[in-house]
């Protein structure tokens, strides 16, 4: 069993591409989850539209950087659309429609009819170029140390990533501390209250999905940028139930909580993956679990850990039990 | 998993089709066929569609190596041909591998498939759409039960139906399991299910209930046992989908000139007589009753001495059984698979809340009214469309009439 190796792809991947996506999208849902109270379980499809969005602007014709701009108000856009009939209504059918429209965003985008668009199940690939030609690293080149060394290509998604990441952290930051923050924080706490009080709590919450999901629609393109490459099947309701593990491990309505969450949750799922092929393939399982089986271990993992930590310590790891929607009822 | 080898690898450089040619078969001879229509799927969700050329050739691109289904398109076949086997126009495993051109064959003969008219088909496609309705319904009853006493929304739902499928072909097809005919398989199958419900209950739900964790929290602990479940399944059962052995094979029979498969009647009217000793259930037995009070008012009916835990458990229970069965008849309308729950689920969600959450009668309506959509759609819409349709009209319904068919106002809080 190779130690160094396990360890090195997994803080690889704690900090890669991927892992800045994974903290952009849940900064968004935290935003819309941890301090607002809403139940969004379309996360993906906010992330869906934003990447494809960008995709579909190149593809025909335009340039990278109206793609992105395309991309963030396609995610907008969805937020209106979503945010119009359900947020009247009560937290849990919000739940289920925003996870229906991802799941029919993602039917329409993969399906024979709209493959003039999106080109179907193959999806869209090479429309990026405008973004890799500004690298200022040496593509192929390596940086690092030792082992760990990342290429300047997949360096650069990263730095560009973890900007928005930070950026986008002192945007909530501010946020958060401004009295549209405590708005939304009275309404996650009691809505007639804060209704009593003259707030529009549906502005507020419409205001809280639209951002949160356009932070979800950048994560999106970031995704797709890091692989030039765009699948409707990126965008399954697994990756939003990955997302809330994130957020709920980080601790949900903290500021740090979703890059904390996205970082750990990258290592903790390369680790296992690289702990259990080579432990397969020690033999260690027998015929118990063949190479394939050890891979799909790391979901029931996933899963398991969701419960326990919603169970045993819902406030994540920073967050505060006193300050914590999912805890009343 | 799709999604993250799409995320993790690069898009392959070889392309894989899946392809073949369509040909009749008399002696030696071999004649081409033209624009008959194949379509491929993977893991239920449809792929991509090929059309024979004039030479029988047809190819279609698959985003990569997996175990695709392949059907033939019946109604695409020109007069005088007929499929030689009626049964084999579904491949259910075409392993395609990494770069390869993967090559199929229908067996063709001459015969024919009565012309269908569009009397024919839509009715064809109404007797789907009950079946499918009441695979639904069952399932959407049984989540709108336990919704009521418990307020979870158990996204954990789905894999109550695929346990149930999966219990099934355990005491019918597997090696392992004692090969039972399937009506006698299906007994354990459904006692099984319930069962597992009342364990998740006694185990799970319960002590969470009396640590006073919130309806959200709930929820978001049923996502991650439907994860953990689910690849649990996959572990076990594999990915591919695999057929049961009775009943696979039938032949039609004619009602008012349509022609349906046996086994379509006996899950439509088998639904229908359990829906309705539901129905019954709810309304004259004193543990029925005791559910509606507690959907109604937790408080007030504890106070008027109802046992609420142990009715909570007979309600899992029966919700749970009523999930396997679904999965019983899901299994034996088309195939066992280790996500067929979770395929089914978003639907479920559908019909719950089309019919009014919280209420059975509405859930039972709801089932059938997307059911029978989802299938008459494909008439004027294209079958990949069919379930974005679907939850197409469960969004549409909450813009109008957000307490559902038969909900109440005061049931949004």
């Amino acid at each position: 069993m190779d130690w160094t190796e396990i360890l090195i792809d997994a803080a690889t991947a704690s900090i890669g591409p991927v892992a800045a996506a994974y903290a952009l999208a849940a900064i968004g849902l935290n935003l819309q989850f941890g301090y607002s109270g809403l139940l969004n379980f379309g996360q993906a499809g906010f992330m869906l539209v934003g990447g494809y969005g960008a995709a579909i602007t190149v593809e025909h014709g335009g340039s990278f950087w109206l793609g992105i701009l395309v991309g963030i108000a396609a995610s907008v856009v969805l937020g209106l659309i979503l945010g119009g009939p359900t947020l009247r209504l009560r937290a849990d059918y919000l739940a289920i429609v925003t996870i229906s429209a991802a799941e029919i965003l993602r039917l329409i985008v993969r399906s024979g009819w709209a493959e003039p668009l999106t080109n179907g199940v193959f999806g869209i690939q090479g429309f990026a170029n405008p973004f890799f030609d500004l690298n200022p690293l040496a593509t192929a080149g390596r940086y690092g140390w030792g082992d760990f060394t990342f290429q300047g290509r997949q360096l650069w998604v990263m730095i560009v990533g973890w900007s928005l990441v930070g950026l986008a952290t002192l945007l909530l930051w501010k946020l958060i501390a401004s009295p549209w923050g405590r708005a939304i924080r009275a309404i996650r706490e009691d809505e007639d209250a804060a209704r009593a009080l003259g707030k529009n709590v549906f502005g507020y919450k419409l205001q809280s999905l639209i951002l949160g999901g356009a932070l979800g629609g950048a994560a999106g393109m970031l995704l797709a940028v890091e692989q030039q490459n765009i699948v409707s099947d990126s965008f399954l309701p697994q990756l939003t139930f990955f997302l809330y593990v994130i957020v709920i491990l980080g601790g949900a309505g903290t500021i740090l909580g979703p890059i904390f969450g996205a970082i750990v949750f990258r290592f903790l799922f390369q680790f296992f993956d690289g702990f259990m092929a080579q432990s397969q393939a020690e033999g260690w399982y027998g015929d118990l679990l063949d190479a394939t089986d050890a891979q799909q271990i790391k979901l029931v993992l996933v899963g398991a850990g969701l419960m326990a930590l919603m169970v045993f310590r819902p406030q994540g790891a920073f967050g505060n039990r006193e300050e914590l929607l999912i805890d009343d009822n | 998993m799709i999604g993250l080898i799409a995320l993790s690898a690069p898009a392959h450089a070889q392309a894989e089709t899946v392809g073949g040619t369509i040909q009749v078969a008399e002696g030696a001879e071999r004649t081409p066929i033209a624009g008959v229509v194949i379509d491929i799927s993977l893991d239920g969700e449809d792929i991509g569609t090929g059309t024979s050329d004039d030479t029988g050739i047809w190819a279609v691109d698959v985003p990569g190596p997996g175990t695709y289904q392949a059907e033939l398109d019946v109604e695409s076949l020109p007069d005088g041909v007929a499929p030689t086997d009626p049964d084999s126009t579904l491949l259910d495993s075409v392993i395609v591998r990494a770069g390869q051109n993967k090559v199929i064959a229908f067996r063709l003969g001459e015969g024919s498939v009565a012309a269908a008219n569009r009397y024919k088909q839509l009715g064809n496609l109404f007797i789907l759409g009950l079946k499918l309705g009441a695979i639904i319904a069952l399932s959407a009853v049984g989540l709108s039960l336990i919704y009521g006493v418990t307020g979870l929304i158990n996204f954990a739902h789905g894999e109550l139906l695929t346990f149930g499928a999966l219990m099934l072909y355990f005491f019918h097809v597997s090696g392992g399991g004692p090969g039972w005919p399937l009506l006698l398989a299906a007994i354990p199958a459904v006692i099984l299910g319930g069962l597992f419900g009342g364990a998740q209950d006694r185990l799970l739900w319960r002590p969470l209930r009396k640590r006073r964790i919130g309806n959200i929290a709930m929820m978001v602990v049923s996502i991650g046992l439907a994860l953990a479940l689910r690849n649990f399944f996959l572990i076990i059962f594999d990915g591919q989908p695999r057929s049961l052995r009775d009943f696979a094979i039938q032949d039609t029979v004619d009602i008012l000139g349509i022609p349906v498969v046996p086994k379509t009647l006996v899950i439509i009217g088998a639904s229908l007589v359990i829906l309705t000793c539901v129905g019954l259930f709810l309304q004259k037995t004193k543990t029925g009753i005791a559910v509606r009070a507690i959907a109604d008012n937790k408080d007030l009916a504890e106070s008027s001495g109802i046992d609420v835990q142990s009715v909570i458990l007979s309600t899992w229970i029966l919700g749970a059984g009523l999930a396997a069965l679904s999965g019983v008849f899901f299994g034996v309308s088309e195939s066992v698979q280790y996500n067929m729950g979770f395929r089914l689920l978003l639907l479920t969600f559908a019909a719950t809340v089309l019919g009014g959450l919280g209420t059975a009668y509405g859930a039972m309506l709801g089932g059938f009214v997307i059911g029978i959509a989802i299938e008459m759609s494909t008439y004027w819409i294209d079958t990949e469309l069919k379930n974005a349709l679907a939850l197409g009209l469960l969004i549409v319904m909450l813009l109008f009439r957000p307490q559902g068919l038969l909900g109440r106002k005061e049931r949004l809080g």
